[in-house]
């Protein structure tokens, strides 16, 4: 997450340039709807993990379904708060096919009071045949996240 | 030891422990950075994840035998994130908990200034494909 919340609409997210290691890995806005969010992450040869196959690493695969849970928590409750991430767990169930633009696609499972809770998959090109599947849970280290009408809870 | 392109895309660079077993170091810096003055979730998963393969091809190599060295292909990863990344300098080392003949278990911790305060840990499953 390389966002400051207190300055950026939820609406926002399609137009933002992402900065830091984001930025430095590529990865920009792809697609939101209800409940969901996808980022793209094009596929370079500096994130190459296995020089002879030209495969990703794991590493900016991790980074993009980081960035993509964490936003899919903020595209359900309609506001940013900022939030860390508790743990990420990630299953590479394939290789990403070199040069294939990978989209990390997150959906958020229920904003508790301090805890939400998130999965995604990754995939390059076909949704039925993902790269990784991740699960992830974020907290708020003071506060609560934002009452939302959609069953956010008590 | 080589380490791959997304190494260096991390900024990262290879130390030997006493006993020689490798440890990674990633400076901080804008091209690691998640909301302002953090490191990135993403760039810490990286280091842990390039600290577990280092140390599975240290022992793999103190195993012996074995020419070309065995592929080694990620099956997962789990990451618990402790405390926030700050403007240090960052460290990772890999265990390997089992080394088995297909499969690899090994852990990942990643400190700044104490060893003792991980800011974060991992543990990690490896397909190990030996040749013949």
């Amino acid at each position: 997450m390389d966002y400051d919340p207190s300055t950026m609409p939820v609406a926002a997210i399609a137009d933002h340039r992402f900065g830091g290691h984001s930025g430095r890995l590529g990865i920009r806005f792809h697609a939101r709807g209800e409940g969901w969010i996808e980022l793209a992450l094009p596929w370079r040869a500096d994130m190459v993990g296995d020089e002879e196959t030209g495969v990703l690493a794991s590493g900016p695969i991790i980074a993009t379904m980081d960035v993509a849970t964490s936003l899919a928590v903020w595209n359900r409750t309609g506001a940013f708060a900022p939030h860390a991430t508790l743990d990420l767990r990630i299953d590479y169930l394939r290789p990403a096919r070199p040069h294939a633009t990978v989209i990390g696609r997150a959906e958020c499972l229920r904003v508790a009071r301090s805890i939400a809770f998130t999965r995604g998959i990754a995939h390059d090109g076909d949704p039925a045949d993902p790269i990784a599947h991740v699960a992830a849970t974020f907290m708020v280290p003071s506060g609560t996240y934002p009452r939302t009408a959609t069953g956010t809870a008590s | 030891m080589k380490l791959p392109p997304y190494a260096a895309l991390l900024g990262v660079a290879a130390e030997r422990a006493e006993d020689g077993s490798p440890v990674i170091v990633m400076p901080f810096g804008e091209d690691v950075l998640g909301r302002p003055g953090f490191l990135q979730g993403g760039a810490i998963s990286g280091l842990l994840e390039v600290a577990a393969i280092a140390a599975l091809r240290h022992a793999l190599e103190n195993e012996g035998g074995a020419e070309p060295s065995p592929r080694i292909k990620p099956i997962n990863a789990t990451v618990d994130f402790m405390r926030g990344g700050r403007d240090h300098d960052t460290r990772a080392i890999g265990i390997v908990t089992r080394l088995g003949n297909r499969v690899a278990n090994v852990e990942a911790l990643a400190w700044q200034d104490d060893r003792t305060r991980p800011i974060a840990a991992a543990r990690m499953n490896y397909l190990i494909e030996r040749e013949g």
